[in-house]
């Protein structure tokens, strides 16, 4: 059986959500072998979760240089790999950073980029949602092994025992690659929440909150539910929290199971990253809010009446 | 310093987008045509470095013969000049082919910096800059909210999932910006009449030495073999709040097994 390639998200020594779904998608298509890029040591903190979810190999490409220098070197790896195992085909999970790793290896293996698959079909054909959820596509690459990327929360991960041999893969980075050198990282983003792209419930405010201070009653809802923190432009702009936590189309494009907008007006740019949600619930004093249109359940009403009391309800639910 | 800012044109997102049933491709005839918001802002941004540092700032467009328009509104703005790559054959290419089409017409200009918009908003892929830095080998500078030039080094801010990366690169390399990094400015009376007067010149496929099967549909690297339209969403209940707004959520919540 051919082997697929699945680049692997890790931090702080555990796998993203995102990998596990892949690795499960995977299975399907081919003999899951994990791509493991990063610092020395990022490998063996995950080897055992990769176990668990199915990989028969793990190819290990560690340096230090991939955290000096930007998506290059990266791709330069999975062109190589791809090129030394001919696999039937390789898999990201949908993120601006991998979507950059994937098309430049598409480019140097020859074959195309499928990008933000919502499902992976026989032969690496994939379905894409587009224009706003409106339309799905059926895709395919005209030749090569596909490179994929998946949307979170497409598949539903399931573990399964696998190998897990590790490949060393000897790194040489070619002088080219190392044209945009990182010379800092930043943590802006702070807490025990989780990452808008993994989390499956998202409670997100606008401009209607009003102030940073206000932000805790979106807060509260969201913690109640176990949620990630999301905002519209409105209120990353203003500086009420930080510009990670921005959902729309220079933010994060999410999928989950559940939106909850509150006080979001729901302007063309911030649906184009949340319209494709399974469930939207919104919270809006205008009744002619567009935000309505998508929602599934929508109550007009003061944002500040509404959340404590959904929080509180909630609470009572969950007992 | 030189600039060129790779520009597309694109249906108006506010404006009902189709696929053409014959070939499975985008449908340019079917909405207006507008420049790719976010490339106003590299548009800006372009202005904004040659302000500072001086030189030309360059439109790169590939398009059809319609996105002269936009081309125009761009010089109103103040770019310089305009470079259109137009030809017949380019119908249906796929992000690969062109980003390899916008490296080659690069190769006919002079430049330190090119700039891009992060994403197109009908294709939404947000990777041609990067693979148009694989076509051309020059550094990949995506993602900036935060440009400086000194000299020969650009340094962004590059926003990440959790902040934001410090990147720097030598000159030429190609940049792409996100909305924050400022706010575009509309055209002046002046502007527009300006613009009617400044060149633009436009670049066939036998110009940039490709043949027509190199590119295209024929060349596509991805092929859509079919699409559906999607059931439209089915209109939701909205109440309006009488002292049980977030109760009635909850419940509704409940119901559908979502706590
Ligand atoms: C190139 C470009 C890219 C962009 N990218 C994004 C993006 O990625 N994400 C994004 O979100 N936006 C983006 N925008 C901005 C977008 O156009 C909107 O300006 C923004 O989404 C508006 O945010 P908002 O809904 O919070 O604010 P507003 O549109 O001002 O809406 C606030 C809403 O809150 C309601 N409200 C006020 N007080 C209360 C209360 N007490 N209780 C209940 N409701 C209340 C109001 O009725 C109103 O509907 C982009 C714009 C451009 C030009
Ligand atoms: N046909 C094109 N002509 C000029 N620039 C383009 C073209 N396609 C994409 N771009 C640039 O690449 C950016 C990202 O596009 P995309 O990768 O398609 O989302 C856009 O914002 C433009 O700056």
């Amino acid at each position: 059986m051919a082997e697929v390639l699945v680049l692997i998200d890790s931090a702080n020594g555990t796998l993203k959500k995102s990998a596990t779904e892949l690795l499960t998608a995977a299975r399907s298509l081919g003999e899951p072998s994990a791509v493991v890029i990063g610092a020395p040591g990022t490998a063996a903190a995950v080897a055992g979760q990769l176990a668990e979810y199915g990989a028969e190999k793990v190819y290990v490409a560690e340096s230090d240089e991939f955290e000096q220098y930007l998506v290059a070197p990266k791709a330069e790896v999975l062109a190589q790999l791809a090129g030394q195992a001919g696999p039937a085909a390789i898999l990201v999970a949908s993120t601006p950073e991998n979507k950059e790793i994937a098309a430049r290896t598409a480019f140097k293996i020859g074959s195309g980029f499928l990008a933000d698959a919502v499902e992976i079909g026989e032969g690496g054909s994939v379905t894409q949602s587009i224009f706003g959820g409106a339309v799905s596509v059926s895709a395919r690459v005209a030749k090569g092994a596909p490179v994929i990327s998946l949307r979170a929360n497409s598949v539903a991960a399931s573990p399964q025992q696998g190998a897990a041999e590790q490949v060393p893969v000897e790194v040489s980075i070619s002088d080219a690659a190392k044209g945009a050198k990182i010379i800092d990282r930043v943590e802006e983003a702070k807490g025990s929440r989780p990452s808008l792209q993994d989390a499956s419930v998202i409670v997100s405010g606008g401009r209607g909150v009003g102030s940073a201070d206000n932000f805790k009653v979106v807060e509260q809802v969201a913690d109640t539910l176990g949620a990630a923190v999301g905002a519209s432009r409105a209120a990353t702009d203003a500086g009420w929290v930080p510009h990670t936590m921005q959902v729309g189309q220079t933010g994060v494009t999410v999928a989950p199971q559940l939106y909850i907008a509150l006080g979001i007006s729901g302007a063309i740019q911030h649906r184009a990253g949340m319209q494709t949600s399974k469930t939207i619930v919104a919270v809006n004093k205008d009744p002619e809010a567009p935000i309505f249109e998508l929602a599934d359940f929508g109550v007009v009403g003061d944002l500040f009446q509404v959340a404590p009391q959904l929080a509180e309800e909630i609470g009572k639910r969950k007992g | 310093m030189n600039i060129v800012v790779l520009m597309k044109q694109v249906p108006d997102t506010y404006a009902e987008r189709k696929l053409n049933p014959s070939d499975n491709t985008l449908d340019r005839e079917a909405s207006d045509a507008v420049i790719n918001e976010i490339d106003e802002y590299a548009i800006e941004e372009g202005l904004r470095l040659k302000e500072a540092h001086g030189g030309e700032v360059t439109i790169l467009t590939m398009g059809p013969d319609r996105a002269t328009e936009s081309i125009r509104k761009a010089l109103s703005m103040g770019a310089d000049k305009g470079v259109h790559v137009v030809d017949e054959a380019l119908h249906g290419s796929c992000a690969i082919t062109t980003a390899k089409v916008l490296a080659k017409a690069l190769g006919t200009l002079e430049y330190d910096v090119v700039i891009a918009g992060l994403e197109a908003t009908d294709s939404r892929l947000s990777v041609v800059p990067a693979l148009v830095a694989e076509a051309t080998g020059l550094p990949q500078l995506s993602g900036a909210r935060k440009v400086t030039a000194d000299g020969s080094t650009l340094s962004i801010e590059r926003v990440t999932e959790t902040g934001y990366d410090v990147v720097t690169a030598s000159t030429p390399a190609v940049l792409s910006v996100v909305e924050k990094i400022n706010d575009p400015r509309y055209p002046s009376f002046k502007g527009i009449m300006a613009a009617k007067s400044k060149p633009v010149q436009a670049l066939s496929l036998a110009d940039l030495g490709l043949a027509a099967d190199e590119v295209g549909l024929a060349a596509a690297t991805t092929v859509v073999d079919s699409f559906e339209e999607a059931p439209p969403r089915s209109a939701g209940t909205v109440v309006k709040d009488e002292g049980t707004g977030g109760s009635a959520i909850a419940d509704y919540l409940a119901s559908k097994k979502l706590v």
